[in-house]
């Protein structure tokens, strides 16, 4: 049952991610066993570089297509650009930051 | 007057709107849930609150209006901020404190 989670990343690597994580949320929401309802998608790309937050994810949504977004409940949307990953990234080596994993909760 | 009318008056005369599943003192959602505590972390607890659940009209119409496919979502002086997440990437890096003190 991983056949959402493959069309989401098969979609995403167009926009050439240097980092992209798809994590099926579902089994943590009121839904059957199995299901591809609630999706996470944590991306870095340099497409991204100067472009606000909403244009950001107006690029994903339209990626993904109609098609995927209306057959999924819900899409947690974390992206960054290569130099802002990177700062995360520097910031886990003394004290790791809140990457956002309550936002879902 | 049609459903975008209704919503281009509720933006335009509330300074904070929040499109929610649910209302703020029962949210019906995850993301909304998330997004009325981000308002309050702001200081923020007097804005106006339109429960999509209540309205089918307005579910499908304020993602027409947005052309933004999920619930919640903000807006703020009538511009269009986001959904949660970016309203909680807004509120880590202060822009969103900023924005609602206009």
């Amino acid at each position: 049952m991983t056949d959402m989670k493959n069309r989401i990343e098969s979609r995403l690597q167009s926009l050439q991610p240097q980092f992209l994580e798809v994590l099926n949320e579902s089994h943590r929401h009121n839904v059957p066993v199995g299901s591809e309802s609630h999706f996470k998608v944590t991306i870095v790309s340099a497409v991204f570089d100067d472009k606000p937050l909403v244009a950001r994810h107006r690029l994903i949504n339209a990626t993904l297509t109609n098609e995927i977004i209306h057959s999924i409940h819900a899409l947690a949307l974390h992206t960054f650009t290569p130099a802002e990953w990177q700062k995360r990234h520097d910031a886990t080596r003394t004290s790791p930051p809140c990457l956002g994993g309550s936002a879902a909760e | 007057m049609d459903i975008a009318d209704s919503i281009e008056q509720q933006v335009s005369t509330h300074p904070v709107v929040l499109y929610m599943k649910g209302t703020p003192q029962q949210p019906q959602c995850g993301f909304s849930a998330n997004a009325v505590q981000i308002l309050s972390a702001c200081g923020v607890e007097d804005f106006f609150a339109v429960n999509v659940l209540a309205d089918p009209e307005i579910r499908q119409g304020i993602k027409d209006y947005s052309s933004w496919p999920t619930i919640p979502q903000l807006y703020v002086n009538g511009e269009f901020v986001g959904g949660s997440d970016i309203m909680a990437e807004m509120f880590q890096n202060g822009e969103l404190k900023k924005l609602l003190e206009k």
